[in-house]
């Protein structure tokens, strides 16, 4: 079973749109415009004149900010259009929204909406290229895209080498955790997809009440409710938001029992082999899903996720906006302003 | 409007009804049938419908349509949806009480029933079983059964509250009227968009499981065993709630079925793009579920196909797959889909495949001018199907106020030629004539 079908790489609605290949150029562009970032003025004119417009149906800072900054350091013009809520309770479709922002002349959407299939929608409507950047459950492509990034980043530093002459074998048979809400996480239905399709061997770990109904087709190794077993085998950490907010803890006795049970304490830390990664799609929840001093440790890179968000959404805007795939990124990103 | 004298001859059929097939010409005088017999003669200023390579059968009569009116007429109203049903072969259609007011008064079901009286088809009228379909009080029951209403639901939602449905059961029982369900354990599917499986489970789409119908069906199942009530199941979705339906019968209790062609033609597959055309409540299952739900149609567990026809305005599908408001248009396809489903599906004889959408729920609905059989003397409410014309669905030459089907652009095999409304012809040629 695949998601929905691709659309010729004009959007990026989900990671099973790109492919292994997809995701090893996203990467490689993205190496480029890392190192933008270091620049004095970390800006490209790679989508001078082009508009990108962030259309957000939902609370979110850090993806819109990061989109945003992105655009920005490609000297795209940036708009932003905020949906309180359902575009429905105004008595306006969602069509009539979309179709209204996009008259003004659009290159790129970028949509976030706490309903899976948003941006499929919205695809649909418009000439613009669609960047999902979240539909409620479903995926967050991006940010698969970014963790994927900063594995190979950091092992790549590790073994003393430059990220840009790794490939993607260093996703061989990686082997990764991920560990909380996997029913209701887009994050990791874009992750399971994005890292299996570069070769890691993905387990899942929760409480029977946040696993999905079904993992039929999923590219999953196996599943485990006993995070103690798992830790010590793997490569890679990954905890899920626990989204309290959005009445997660109806599928929990409590949030002391769930931390009990699959929170990275400082023990289960230890737990760890010396060199295994601990990652988190933030906003943390410290205490809950993570604790204080093991979020703080060297080993973890929530921040560098972050760092390496602009970067890997430069890539993807670049790809969708700038000359396409196969594109000469280092002629491109040479001309810095 | 009909002219009393008019006389129509249908030339050239084979007449199909519950004593089986014939070769027979059928001639309508006014508003009954004068006669059914080879190489009829057409009397002088007589109207000759060809009804060659065709079935000349029973009107069609649909349980479940949703006419919307009143309230929600940009959608549907009468008018529209009873010349989409005369397209799709009804001659009989039960409007649906989840109007806006609903019909849970006796001045509600006064107002559908004459905005019924000049349409193409006839327009029966179930009522609410509770008071604003809120599931808490009784509907006055009593005072519309007085108007006719033999059938009573909360459609668009099941009684949650059980012994509110045991108290309906009871009340309903003396009445002789039949309660039909809506089956969704609510605290079940609440936030649901389709069904929850493999395919909800990839496309993080809110589920809504099985057995928030089954729980639903196994309860009334119960009650009408505990009160004797009549229990007719709306759109029965899953594999395990025809089991038991099966079950049901087979111990004699008071229990009917009804299937949709959607749900004997379409998976949760059809999903994937998250196209709100696709979201109907119940939601569209499992193949498994399909495949049980067409042997329900063979073994004759199922008692009719009804259409669950439900019109929405553009803006109600052009949202999110969670947002969208759930049903698809049924009237004008039901024939050749449910054709498709069972004959090209399961073998099943054409005839058979008529019943369930004729004579078996005319009976149903206590409708005893519908469903024929065709014989002299018999209301004239006839459907002349051709069962092999290959059609386009076009949204744009519907009968029907709205466009969301699922079938557009798609091409059918089985199309209704011609329908006859107690002698009038209100579909020539594939047209309605009013």
């Amino acid at each position: 079973m695949s998601g929905a079908p691709a659309d010729g790489g004009r959007h990026l609605l989900s990671v099973s749109d790109l492919g292994s290949e997809g995701i090893e150029e996203v990467l490689r562009v993205a190496d480029a415009f890392v190192e933008v970032a270091r620049r004095p003025i970390p800006k490209v004119p790679a989508l001078r004149g082009r508009t990108v417009v962030t259309l957000f149906a939902e609370e979110s800072t850090r993806t819109r900010l990061s989109f945003e900054t992105a655009a920005r350091r490609l000297s795209a013009d940036v708009m932003s259009f905020s949906m309180a809520g359902s575009s429905a309770k105004k008595g306006e479709s969602l069509r009539d929204t979309v179709e209204t922002v996009t008259a003004m002349g659009v290159d790129a959407l970028v949509v976030r909406h706490p309903c899976a299939g948003a941006a499929h929608q919205v695809a649909r409507w418009v000439d613009a290229a669609v960047v999902n950047a979240g539909d409620g459950w479903h995926e967050h492509p991006t940010q698969a895209l970014l963790d994927c990034y900063t594995i190979r980043q950091v092992l790549a530093e590790r073994a003393g080498r430059d990220p840009a002459s790794v490939g993607m074998e260093c996703f061989d048979g990686l082997r990764v955790a991920i560990v909380g809400d996997i029913r209701h996480s887009r994050v990791a239905r874009s992750g399971i997809w994005a890292l299996a399709a570069l070769g890691a061997r993905v387990t899942l770990v929760a409480p029977g009440s946040l696993l999905p109904t079904s993992l039929q087709g999923w590219p999953v190794e196996r599943t485990a409710s006993d995070l103690d077993t798992v830790l010590p085998e793997v490569d890679v950490c990954y905890l899920l938001r626990l989204q309290l907010e959005r009445g997660v803890g109806a599928h929990l006795p409590s949030l002391r029992e769930y931390t009990a049970g699959y929170g990275l304490t400082a023990r289960r830390a230890g737990l760890l082999a010396e060199d295994a990664l601990v990652m988190h799609p933030g906003p943390m929840n410290r205490g809950v899903e993570i604790a204080d001093e093991v979020a703080d440790l060297p080993r973890s890179v929530v921040l560098r996720q972050v760092a390496n968000g602009v970067a890997v959404r430069m890539a993807v805007l670049f790809l969708l906006l700038g000359a396409g795939v196969g594109a000469d990124v280092g002629a491109l990103v040479g001309e810095g302003e | 409007m009909t002219d009393a004298a008019s006389t129509v001859l249908l030339r050239g059929g084979t007449v199909v009804d519950e004593h089986g097939e014939r070769r027979a010409d059928v001639l309508v005088h006014g508003t009954a049938i004068a006669d059914v017999g080879s190489g009829l003669d057409a009397p002088a200023g007589s109207r000759v419908l060809d009804a060659g390579g065709c079935l000349v059968a029973p009107g069609l009569v649909d349980l479940h349509a949703h006419l919307r009116q009143p309230g929600a007429e940009e959608a549907e109203t009468v008018e529209t949806g009873s010349r989409a049903a005369a397209r799709g072969g009804y001659t009989a259609v039960l409007a649906m009480p989840n109007t806006d007011p609903p019909v849970d008064s006796a001045a509600v079901a006064s107002e559908v029933l004459a905005l019924g009286r000049g349409a193409l088809c006839r327009v029966a009228v179930a009522g609410a079983i509770t008071v604003g379909r809120a599931g808490e009080h009784l509907a006055p029951m009593a005072e519309l059964s007085a108007l006719g209403v033999r059938l009573f639901t909360d459609d668009g939602a099941g009684v949650q509250d059980p012994e509110v449905m045991r108290r309906a059961f009871e009340y309903a029982r003396g009445l002789g009227v039949t309660l039909a369900q809506h089956c969704e354990v609510s605290d079940l599917s609440a936030g649901g968009a389709m069904h929850e499986g493999a395919w909800s489970s990839r496309l993080g789409v809110p589920g809504v499981p099985a057995e928030a119908e089954e729980l639903m069906v196994a309860r009334d199942i119960a009650l009408a065993r505990m009160t004797g009530g009549r229990a007719h199941f709306l759109h029965l979705s899953t594999a395990r709630s025809l089991d038991m339906v099966a079950a049901a019968k087979s111990e004699g209790l008071a229990v009917t079925a009804e299937v949709t062609p959607h749900h004997l033609s379409l998976t949760d597959a059809e999903l994937a793009g998250y196209d709100p055309l696709y979201k109907v409540s119940p939601p569209l299952r499992s193949p498994e579920d399909v495949s049980a739900l067409r042997q329900g149609c063979v073994t004759g567990v199922v008692d009719a196909i009804a259409t669950d026809h439900a019109p929405h305005p553009p803006e109600a599908k052009e949202t999110t797959l969670q947002e969208a408001a759930p049903g698809m248009l049924g009237l004008e396809t039901s024939l050749a889909v449910s054709l498709g489903a069972l004959t090209d599906g399961t073998g099943m004889a054409l005839v058979d495949v008529v019943g369930l959408l004729s004579w078996r729920p005319a009976r149903v609905a206590g409708l005893h001018d519908q469903g024929g059989p065709l014989a002299a003397g018999a209301a004239a409410n006839i459907c002349v199907i051709d069962p092999g014309e290959r059609w386009e669905v076009t949204p744009a030459r519907l009968a029907s106020r709205s466009r969301n089907t699922p079938w557009a652009g798609k091409t059918l095999t089985g199309k209704v030629r011609h329908t006859l409304f107690r002698g009038e012809a209100v579909v020539v040629d594939g047209e309605a004539q009013r």
